[in-house]
């Protein structure tokens, strides 16, 4: 287990770092940078020029790289010259908004969507079934930004139970976590409702029918858990996409979080913003797939052994 | 039927089989998969249930104890004294469930739950009498051992994927065990296993058969493993009995020209030439039998009577039932060489 332990946590510098540097990459390509931003369009290009100076921008891209990583070894992106603080509190500031967010809209996909899954899966091809794979299938195929707009002209306008836009209390976090859950909860109940379809199908499950168990505890002590480790496997696969949807959900709901302040940074090319962020992110995704992992080989003694299934 | 037999004359010891017939929505409708199958369970004996994938075998076996899917309709009677399983209700199905009639599945591999301890599965049916979890898992060692698993205390903290295919099917037959049924149904319990190791697993159902004074059903497609441990053999062909007696008698001279064909078939059974002739033609679709002896279309002596009459089940000789129309010509006249 220790060797397997300090691989992946070589594997999740690594991917840490892939992200770190791609960011940093990416932000370059694009047109235009900091000085030209915060001058705005009638500055002089002496003025932009003194600007570049003073920030460092016009060194060999090279050298900035290898700073920028040096200093973000240490927990140092940089200062945020639109809040002119550092980069790191400011993110920090707004990450718990985000953690509330994600973490409230997973655990309604994880409630739901097991209890949508196990109902499909434990009669495939009957009418529950077929509800609601129907159900899921649209509720993945809504794009995020549509049903949050919906849920505000809804929820909001039409019917004025809950506010538009916002953060803070709870009345604020129900749009945007529901709206941020709609495709999650579908991702689970599909993946569950076919892990349990082929789960009650394994000869076990005959087996413990056999031994005279009542049905419902051949499906929870037996069929269940087996269904879940796929379950967890694969839903820790999006968790990249759950917190890229917590970034636009952040920003149709103006709910505070790291996701909109990521992206008012990347129209301000605030380089320490982006970048900061992208890394808060990146090793978010890597612990919860850690995480994720660790609780598979709990569940199943085969990944324990490391024998492959 | 159960009207027949006055209670208090409970024959406990056999568990019979009336008249199985099990419906199963097909491409064309609904059709007889198992069509009136009825056979005995005596006590001490091993009887063999015997015939090729699509016969009905294996359906007919878990039709005993009622997992069969929910979309077959299964009428006839099993009669475990003279109480008729088929109506007695899933309540007491389940009761009777691994406490008087217990399963051996085909696959140790896939029969076993891979993430819970061999101990546990063992001992579930002991935990849901009420023993508690360090008692059941004694018990459980107990039972392991009783099957031949060295170290039994300590195994049974394994997970499945920690023994071999062998030690997984004697965990198997231990979990069968556990309930402490009369009857077990052995559902091609070899086939899955290594040649090296069938033997011993049949040896072990063998020994356990007269220790604990069990029934076993044993159902195969294999004429080798019935020739080694069945007392008495039902052999199906297209979801009926065909032949049935002991098994001996049976094999060493079939009244029933599937019966001979299955026997020259095999090698080692045929001993009068080392060749074994395969069967002719591919087994009926229980979905689509041909009209009157469902064997007719790869029968050797097939006439103009065998493609429209079904042939009936019928004693022939003491002991002795045969399903075919030329049955009785071929008990008086030796038609069918006797072997050995």
């Amino acid at each position: 287990m220790l060797p397997q332990l300090i691989r992946r946590l070589g594997l999740m510098i690594f991917t840490v770092w892939g992200a770190v540097s791609l960011t940093f990459v990416i932000l370059r390509l694009a047109p235009g940078d900091q000085a030209t931003v915060q001058l705005g369009p009638d500055a002089t290009a002496a003025d932009v020029s003194a600007l570049r100076e003073e920030l460092g921008l016009n060194r060999p891209m090279l050298v900035q790289y290898l700073d920028y990583l040096g200093s973000a070894l240490t927990g140092d992106f940089g200062e945020s010259y639109r809040f002119r603080d550092s980069a790191t509190t400011v993110i920090l500031d707004r990450f718990p908004a985000t953690v509330l967010l994600a973490g409230t809209a997973t655990v309604v996909a994880l409630t739901i969507g097991l209890l949508l899954g196990i109902l499909a899966g434990r009669a495939p091809g009957k009418l529950a079934d077929r509800a609601i794979s129907g159900i899921t299938l649209v509720m993945q195929a809504i794009p995020s930004f549509w049903s949050g707009i919906m849920l505000i002209l809804l929820m909001a306008l039409t019917l004025r139970l809950l506010p538009s836009a916002g953060s803070g209390d709870l009345q604020h976090l129900v749009l945007p976590a529901v709206t941020l859950a709609i495709p999650f909860t579908a991702l689970v109940a599909r993946i569950t409702r076919s892990s349990v379809a082929e789960v009650t199908a394994e000869p076990y499950i005959m087996t413990a029918r056999s031994k005279g168990l009542p049905e419902r505890l051949v499906l929870s002590r037996h069929a269940l858990r087996n269904s879940v480790i796929p379950v967890v496997a694969i839903v820790s696969l999006h968790i990249g996409t759950l917190m890229g949807g917590a970034v636009i959900v952040e920003q149709v709901f103006a709910w505070e979080g790291v996701g909109s302040l990521l992206v008012g940074a990347v129209g301000n090319r605030d380089y320490a913003i982006v970048q900061g962020t992208t890394v808060l992110l990146a090793i978010v995704v890597v612990t919860m797939n850690l995480l994720a992992d660790v609780l598979n080989a709990r569940l199943d003694p085969r990944i324990r052994a490391g024998v492959a299934s | 039927m159960s009207g027949r037999v006055p209670a208090g004359s409970r024959s406990a010891g056999t568990l019979r089989v009336r008249e199985l017939r099990i419906t199963l929505p097909g491409p064309r409708g609904m059709a007889d998969v198992v069509d009136g199958v009825s056979f005995d369970m005596v006590e001490g004996r091993t009887t063999g249930l015997i015939g090729e994938s699509g016969s009905g075998k294996s359906l007919t076996a878990m039709a005993m104890v009622g997992l069969v899917p929910e979309t077959a309709v299964v009428s006839g009677q099993v009669l475990l004294g003279d109480e008729d399983l088929l109506t007695a209700g899933r309540a007491r199905i389940r009761q009777v469930r691994g406490t008087e009639i217990s399963v051996v599945f085909q696959d140790p591999s896939t029969a076993l739950n891979p993430t819970m301890t061999i101990g546990d599965q063992v001992g579930e049916i002991l935990r849901s009498r009420g023993l508690s979890r360090s008692q059941a898992r004694e018990r459980a060692a107990d039972l392991l051992e009783h099957v031949g698993i060295p170290d039994a205390a300590n195994r049974v903290r394994a997970y499945p994927h920690e023994f071999s295919g062998g030690m997984r099917q004697r965990a198997m037959i231990a979990l069968a065990l556990a309930g402490g049924p009369r009857f077990i149904l052995a559902d091609e319990p070899t086939t899955a296993l290594d040649v090296t190791v069938q033997a011993r697993i049949l040896d072990l159902l063998g020994r356990l058969r007269d220790e604990d004074h069990l029934s076993m059903l044993l159902v195969s497609h294999d004429l080798r493993v019935m020739s080694h441990v069945a007392d008495d053999l039902v052999v199906m062909y297209a979801g009926r009995v065909c032949e049935r007696g002991g098994a001996k008698a049976v094999l060493n001279r079939p009244l029933h020209p599937y019966t001979d064909a299955l026997v020259r078939s095999v090698p080692s059974v045929h001993v009068e030439s080392a060749i074994a002739d395969p069967l002719p033609g591919s087994p009926a679709n229980p979905f689509d039998r041909p009209a009157g002896c469902p064997f007719n279309p790869r029968c050797p002596r097939a006439e103009d009577r065998c493609r429209t009459e079904v042939p009936a089940l019928r004693e022939i000789a003491p002991g002795r039932l045969s399903a075919c129309h030329f049955a009785e010509l071929a008990e008086r006249t030796s038609d069918t060489v006797p072997r050995n």
